[in-house]
């Protein structure tokens, strides 16, 4: 059993959650994640560690409620504990001094960059990060990512807050004023598939971190494959990071919505049934 | 002289037509009596063959003696010298091209040999139900040291109960949140119930094994830690990456590993969803790809999940069938249908990435290979498209690279392989040893066993004479 010592709710659909996993803890870096299952009954889910206290023995995990899981999730509150937590799984980041560094984080996302942008920093780079959200309440973790940044953008689709539009206009103006050696790209697919076409067009590197369906994380079942430069590759061992460029995007987009029937009655029974429960 | 009858004593089995739309087991197992007619039928032969072609070595005619007395405890006793997972064992065994192959009784013509799997089956869900576990707890005697071993299959849990009985500290480590390695996530509840699979684990963790799941050695837990704070360790994490033939169309949706399909089902209980949360496909048309056990286990699952058609396209004839034959009379009574000499060359889909349909090649049987069997070729235009919304490819496993590759100082063999000598289970470093799947490639459980035997004596005498070297001190 795995403890959680705090619950935040970050925003009417998003919960920032630290969780007592020594061993996790402990070894996690950048751009890994951890599989949770909640209870006996429960499914296994992939989740981004965004940050980890090893002197503590806590990982920190920010999710969204975007099916039953993650909605049963978002009940559990500090005292409670989750059944199943394995990791860290996946390649870390590669953390190094580039130079110049722009990293872009769509929505939850955010919660994935915001170790990446840590460890940027901490290796000597100039780091400018863009934080896009439909609008100014999504904008999660801002102060930290400000903390280790040079440079922070944010962008709102209803221009709620900064500047109004997508986080690829943001992009064409940093790549407009100032040489970037590396970038990154964390959100929907569709965000990082259009990130991938912007940096492509300016000849700039882009890493973006895919979130397939998984089931066990740790290889052996082929569930997460996905084509990179028109090979397979498994993204639970060999990511969950790939060059935007060499990722096929219109195969991995038309994987993410295999089970969406079952997701969607699956979700609604569980509201169902949390309304005759607690009213 | 008695008279022996010149079949097995038939076994009780669930209705075709009833249990294709259940996962409860199919094989029923003997009554004590109809066991006790069965061992009545073993000649109990001096120099029995059986024993030695059984890769644990089991004391046959001993534990079968046993049940003819009617002294049930004292064959539990004879089994459990040799093997920690009889149950499982007497279900899953290939007994065919094992202990019962050689069988001097069903060397006589128009005999059949005596139902060996069956009866330690017996003697082993007999021992589950009536056995006190606390009895087999070992005197808390000073340890004579500490054993990592990594994975919780049937080899792992062989070496973990032989050191636990022999005075270790035992710490399995587990990546999945469930031990039992492919009992568990593999071979699904219509072959070995899982209650069954839990209480032999029970078995082993009364021993004074602890079972740790969730760590990934290599990821959670380093080897170089694991060789800092253990005496020795075994390596036995399976052969449990699945191949993928490569065709045009595995992206699509509907085409699924047989490693996923079966982990989905027999770990994750989607038969049950939603009232358990992990989802599986409902398909109408599946088509499974292989020959093995494992397509068997694939296609009679998919049909159990209510499928209207279910085939199995395998590009040899039945003659070459690696699957067990017990396993495909079941499969046939159970509406499974075959396509034999027949190949798949691509999956083909609708616009929307759905899976429609696989594109197949007949096939020819030509020259024999290195391996003995004849080599099938395909025959020129003889395309033709199955229809399908569901494909499982079921075509074997290569070994798991998450922690090989986090340990690259231990040789492997160009397969990608452990390198273990099959004599003693010893690696390229001292200290670490290996056997099952990650050592032979995809075998059988009790092969996996049986290295686990094997090493289990392996690892006591390296940690023994480790200790005993006195330490010199260089002049």
């Amino acid at each position: 059993m795995y403890k959680i010592t705090k619950n935040e709710q970050l925003s009417e659909n998003e919960y920032d959650f630290w969780i007592e996993a020594p061993r996790i803890a402990a070894k996690a870096k950048p751009g890994q994640f951890v599989i949770l299952r909640i209870n006996e009954i429960g499914e296994r889910i992939p989740l981004t560690i965004a940050d980890a206290d090893s002197s503590s023995g806590k990982i920190r995990l920010v999710f969204q409620v975007i099916g039953k899981t993650t909605a049963e999730l978002g009940r559990l509150t500090a005292g409670d504990s989750i059944l199943d937590l394995t990791g860290p799984l996946g390649m870390p980041t590669e953390i190094k001094n580039y130079g110049t560094v722009m990293i872009v984080g769509g929505g939850v996302g955010i919660a994935a960059i915001l170790p990446i942008v840590k460890g940027l920093k901490l290796a000597g780079n100039r780091v400018i990060t863009i934080l896009g959200a439909k609008t100014a309440e999504l904008v999660i973790l801002q102060e930290e990512c400000r903390n280790y940044s040079d440079e922070l953008i944010i962008t709102t689709d209803d221009g709620s807050l900064g500047m109004k539009g997508l986080v690829t206009e943001a992009m064409e103006q940093v790549i407009a004023k100032e040489t970037i050696n590396c970038s990154w790209a964390i959100g929907p697919s569709m965000m990082m598939k259009f990130c991938t076409l912007t940096a492509t067009k300016h000849e700039l590197p882009i890493y973006v971190s895919l979130n397939p369906i998984m089931i066990d994380g740790t290889g052996m079942c082929g569930g997460c494959r996905v084509t990179i430069d028109g090979s397979m590759k498994f993204a639970c061992v060999d990511g969950p990071e790939f060059k935007g460029t060499e990722v096929n995007w219109d195969e991995f987009i038309s994987r993410m919505r295999q089970y969406k029937t079952e997701e969607e009655n699956c979700l609604t029974d569980y509201q169902k049934a949390q309304v005759k429960n607690h009213g | 002289m008695v008279r022996r009858s010149r079949t097995k004593t038939p076994i009780a089995e669930q209705n075709p037509a009833i249990r294709k739309s259940n996962f409860d087991e199919v094989c029923l197992g003997y009554t004590i009596e109809e066991g006790q007619a069965e061992a009545t039928r073993c000649l109990q032969c001096k120099d029995a063959p059986c024993i030695a072609s059984c890769p644990v070595m089991i004391d046959i005619p001993g534990f079968i003696l046993s049940i003819k007395e009617g002294n049930m405890q004292e064959a539990a006793d004879i089994l459990g010298k040799y093997t920690n997972l009889p149950a499982i064992c007497g279900r899953v065994c290939p007994q065919e091209k094992q202990c019962e192959q050689v069988c001097k009784l069903g060397m006589a013509k128009n005999f059949e040999p005596v139902a060996i799997g069956k009866l330690e089956r017996l003697v082993a869900d007999w021992a589950l139900e009536n056995q006190d576990f606390s009895k087999l707890r070992q005197p808390n005697t000073p340890k004579i040291g500490r054993i990592a071993v990594i994975g919780s299959g049937p080899s792992g849990l062989t070496v973990a109960g032989d050191l636990a009985k022999m005075n270790y500290d035992v710490i399995v480590y587990e990546a999945l949140h469930d031990s039992g390695g492919v009992l568990t996530y593999g071979i699904p509840e219509f072959r070995l119930p899982k209650r069954i699979v839990k209480k032999e684990i029970e078995s082993i963790e009364a021993l004074g094994v602890k079972i740790e799941t969730n760590v990934v050695i290599g990821k959670t837990i380093t080897m170089d830690e694991i060789i800092e704070e253990f005496d020795a360790c075994y390596i036995s994490v399976g052969a449990g990456a699945p191949n993928f033939m490569g065709i045009p169309g595995t992206a699509l949706n509907g085409v699924y590993s047989s490693s996923e399909y079966l982990t989905r089902i027999n770990l994750m209980h989607s038969y049950e969803f939603p009232k358990y949360d992990t989802p599986i496909k409902q398909s109408k048309h599946v088509v499974v790809i292989g020959g093995g056990n494992v397509a068997m286990d694939a296609a009679r699952s998919a049909k159990r999940l209510g499928a209207e058609h279910v085939s199995i396209v395998y590009r040899r004839s039945l003659e070459e069938l690696p699957a067990r034959i017990e396993e495909y009379h079941h499969s046939v009574e159970e509406d499974i249908a075959y396509h034999w000499l027949t190949n798949p060359i691509e999956y083909i889909s609708n616009d929307t990435g759905d899976l429609t349909g696989v594109k197949c090649v007949k096939m020819a049987l030509g020259e024999q290979d290195e391996s003995g069997r004849r080599r099938p070729v395909p025959i020129k235009n003889s395309e033709f498209i199955i229809e399908a919304d569901t494909v499982i490819e079921a075509i074997g496993q290569g070994s798991n690279k998450v922690l090989l590759s986090t340990f690259p100082e231990l040789k492997l063999t160009k397969w990608g392989y452990i390198e273990a000598d099959p004599k003693t289970g010893e690696t390229s470093i001292p200290g670490v040893f290996a056997g099952g799947d990650i050592v032979t490639g995809a075998a059988t459980v009790i092969l996996a066993m049986g290295a686990g035997k094997v090493a289990a004596v392996e690892i006591d005498k390296y940690v023994r004479e480790k200790s005993q070297t006195p330490v010199t001190t260089k002049v």
